[in-house]
């Protein structure tokens, strides 16, 4: 295959950035591209090739383009197709350092239009950014800076939020006696820039535990744990763990999606950054059990430091000689919340769209690189750890039988104290927001966001469902991503819902026609139904929204179109708006 | 060895590889299909050709799901037909499709889509047709995003990558490099991406500017086969002609040699035809 490249050279800055990361180039005459299956076979560099070039100069331009098209032998426009396909690359647009500023539905709750005006007053330039996984701390911003890369800002006021730092924040404060807790007991305690630290609070034994067990123990443990996923789908791990080692092929992989972006959720960016070495452990054994002999942690773009930590983490574990033959790296997101579902996360770690992939074939045999591959979220790996440290009888005695262990709450917005919180399945919505102080100011609930915008609103008639599996599906809500975001009764819900669905028509990736489609008319007709500007009746609006409901519920590719009218259409069930 | 299988109540037995579209076809049942093509790996992105398949929680892409066995597939369900007319209107409320396929017609009609129903406000995918040469138009309102000229440019037959799906959800289009004009991309004006187009997005200049004109009467033309002089591959060429002139050239999808592709001097290499002796 010889393909055109382009025309455009790339600067010196932009050259040593992509070599960085592609090492330095064996020949080209800078009119076709030699690298032939060598350089194809490392399309999977595309996407940290780009970041390496936007970290360096702020942006993508048609130089460091052709040059990464050339090193990697992708055509260009496809490598185009790529880069303009993620929110965090500047394609084509001046460099320079950037402010993001969350405009989401938890920083509104605390004033980041307000934020937004001031910038526009004093004519600071700044993107507004879906939800930067900060709602414990809102409102948030992220800053970019050509060499110094990103750092994320909360809380932000009108006048910090316009000078770029690069201060490192806490994981974030935990409100409750860790001397209880098991999956947050490290934070704050043990350092998580020292693998020493994490050896000393008992690091690393479950590992060898796992070895003096064998893979196929391990396996039986999670089965007989009832661990289920954590990341939203609710599926049992011993069977996912087993699919992967009982896979045909000798090239298998593992994954652990650090793509957080369910707005309200900030609970696995918690434990990347203050438990890093604990999802390094959980990743090895997963290597060991399934037979993987490679692994990936995909962090969104928008947690630096949660990438640094797993990075620094890795580095230090491998050092150890702890890895074994396992190889481990750090994926970074760059801005697209379909990135968090599993198919589409292979697609960006292979150097393409984030497109997701019609599902069977399922990853436990057709994964990245079309490979067996196990994946799963943080929080779900750091309880795989207990079960193997622990046993899994010891785990299933904890919670209900059908959902079993402890389970992490992101609780956020109009509450005491926002933060992540620690129950054991079975405890009541009502308990979490004891837990978190209850509602702000002594005010009344308004309503409760369950799972995020992919979620479900629910009045205070679900206050005493117990949160588990079981009972949010009899009762029609959800537990998705373990985000809770409580609205105080002064809220007006019009712009909440205004939000969310322009969310999801900025998330959507564009390929089925459904979702593509569906999101934007989703969003007119409810513009239309907020301002009393109907087509027809008032019921005829809402006959279309139903119709839209249906249509990207039953026929969307996955589970972003899937869910894109979930929360409208319970906002609208219970009358909020 | 065959697939046995049950739709809408009768059994069929389709062979190993077989997609749920392919057995539905084979007991008659007519399924909607738009992005997918036969010489074209599915991309199973328009969703128009949906089928209910009892034990799967959502509805099933015909056109790219293998058939399995045992599989129960209810093609004609009010939730399979609510999706398909869904999708066929919200397809049409973004982009024009009065140059589609003749079936859409039918489609719309048999489905009782109303893609007004969204309004006179509703965003469409309008711009402003790319003409940039004399051999071909990029009328990019008409797009659907079915995916088919990205294929067909790149891994399923040219092996070009010109275009590429470029941007994000509605913002999506097909892009070359920086949206640079066709003769500075890779493009080789193979005119591939004409050929499997399902909606007169891509299209030769001369039928394009002819449809401006409301000149185009396909019921006026003739179509002859001939084997194209170029070179000794011996690709099938169907000449169509209006009134004695020639207005367009394509390959036949099932011809064994093309599967409907041609290179530039086959599709576009005629124009000499009609130029009269000063030409």
């Amino acid at each position: 295959m010889d393909l055109r490249t382009m025309l455009d050279r790339p600067t010196e800055v932009e050259t040593s950035a992509v070599d960085s990361v592609i090492g330095p180039p064996t020949g080209s005459n800078g009119r076709v591209a030699f690298g032939g299956h060598a350089a194809r076979a490392q399309r999977h560099l595309l996407l940290p090739a780009l970041h390496a070039v936007q970290d360096a100069t702020g942006s993508v331009t048609r130089g460091a383009l052709g040059y990464i098209s050339d090193r990697l032998t992708v055509s260009p426009a496809e490598a185009y197709g790529v880069a303009t396909f993620y929110a965090l690359f500047n394609v084509d647009r001046k460099g320079g350092p950037t402010i993001h500023v969350c405009d989401d539905i938890v920083c509104t709750q605390y004033g980041a239009n307000v934020l937004c005006s001031s910038l526009d007053s004093s004519g600071t330039e700044y993107e507004r950014s879906p939800c930067l996984g900060q709602c414990d701390r809102a409102p948030a911003a992220m800053f970019h800076q050509p060499g110094n890369g990103y750092a994320n800002a909360a809380p932000v006021d009108s006048d910090s939020v316009g000078r770029i730092t690069f201060d490192e924040l806490s994981p974030g404060l935990i409100h409750q006696d860790l001397s209880q807790l098991t999956l947050l007991r490290r934070i704050g305690v043990v350092d998580p820039s020292s693998l020493d630290s994490y050896i000393e609070s008992g690091g690393f034994q479950t590992l060898t535990k796992a070895r003096e067990m064998g893979a196929e123990a391990v396996i039986g443990e999670l089965k007989a744990s009832g661990l289920k996923g954590r990341g939203g789908a609710a599926f049992p791990i011993g069977i996912k763990w087993e699919g992967v080692r009982n896979a045909t092929g000798d090239e298998k992989y593992v994954i652990a999606n650090g793509d957080e972006s369910e707005p309200g959720t900030f609970k696995d960016r918690m434990l990347m950054e203050g438990d890093p070495f604990a999802v390094v452990e959980a990743m090895v054994i997963y290597g060991y059990a399934t037979g993987a002999s490679q692994g990936y942690i995909y962090v969104r773009g928008e947690y630096p430091t949660a990438e640094k930590r797993l990075a620094g983490a890795i580095d230090q574990t491998k050092d150890a000689g702890l890895l074994g033959d396992f190889n481990l790296e750090v994926r970074r997101g760059a801005g697209a919340y379909i990135c968090g579902e599993e198919t589409a996360l292979f697609a960006s770690i292979e150097g393409h769209r984030g497109e997701p992939r019609q599902k069977p074939p399922f990853p436990t045999t057709h994964g990245v690189f079309g490979k067996p591959t196990g994946i799963n979220n943080i929080e779900t790996l750091l309880a795989s750890l207990e079960v193997v440290a622990n046993g899994g009888d010891a785990f299933a005695a904890i919670g209900t039988d059908q959902s079993t262990g402890p389970k992490l709450f992101c609780v956020s917005g109009a509450v005491e104290r926002p933060g992540v919180y620690e129950v054991t399945f079975g405890a009541t919505l009502g308990e979490l927001l004891d837990l978190a102080g209850g509602v702000s100011d002594g005010r009344a609930l308004g309503a409760i966001l369950m799972g995020g915008a992919a979620g479900v609103f629910a009045d205070d008639s679900a206050l005493d469902v117990p949160l588990t599996f079981e009972h949010t599906r009899e009762t029609g809500t959800t537990m998705g991503s373990g985000a809770i975001v409580f609205f105080d009764d002064q809220t007006d819900f019009g712009p909440v819902l205004s939000r969310i669905a322009q969310f999801f028509r900025d998330e959507s990736c564009g390929q089925c026609v459904p979702c593509r489609i569906g999101t934007v008319r989703q969003q007119e007709s409810l513009e239309r139904l907020l301002a009393n500007q109907t087509l027809g009746t008032v019921d005829d609006e809402n006959q279309r929204l139903s119709d839209l409901a249906m249509v990207m519920t039953d026929a969307s590719i996955c589970g972003l179109g899937q869910t894109a009218s979930s929360a409208v259409q319970s906002a609208l069930r219970l009358g909020l708006v | 060895m065959s697939i046995t299988a049950t739709i809408n109540g009768r059994t069929v037995a389709a062979p190993q590889g077989s997609s749920i579209l392919d057995a539905c076809r084979q007991v008659g049942s007519d399924i909607p299909i738009y992005c997918y093509g036969p010489t074209i790996t599915p991309a199973n992105a328009c969703r128009v050709c949906m089928v209910e398949v009892e034990g799967s929680r959502v509805l099933v892409p015909s056109c790219s799901r293998a058939l399995e066995e045992g599989m129960v597939i209810n093609t004609t369900t009010d939730r399979a037909e609510h999706s398909r007319k869904l999708v066929l209107e919200l397809l049409e409320s973004a982009s024009e499709l009065n140059r589609s396929d003749a079936e859409v017609d039918g489609w719309m009609s048999d489905y009782g889509a109303d893609s007004q129903r969204f309004g006179p406000e509703a965003v469409t995918v309008s711009k402003p047709a790319k003409v940039e040469d004399d051999l071909y138009v990029r009328d990019y309102e008409r797009c659907i995003l079915c995916y088919k000229c990205v294929d067909a440019c790149g891994v399923d037959h040219q092996n070009t990558f010109a275009i590429a799906v470029a941007g994000r959800g509605f913002d999506a289009h097909i892009s070359t490099e920086f949206d640079v004009a066709l003769p500075d991309s890779a493009c080789v004006y193979c005119g591939n991406c004409i050929a499997v187009c399902p909606t007169g997005a891509l299209d030769g200049k001369v039928a394009w500017d002819m449809k401006e004109a409301g000149t185009w009467d396909q019921s006026a033309q003739e179509v002859i086969q001939t084997v194209c002089s170029y070179c000794g591959v011996g690709c099938n060429l169907d000449i169509h002609t209006q009134d004695g002139n020639i207005v367009d050239v394509t390959s036949p999808m099932d011809h064994s040699v093309t599967l409907g592709n041609l290179c530039i001097k086959g599709r576009f290499g005629w124009v000499y035809v009609g130029s009269g002796s000063d030409g």
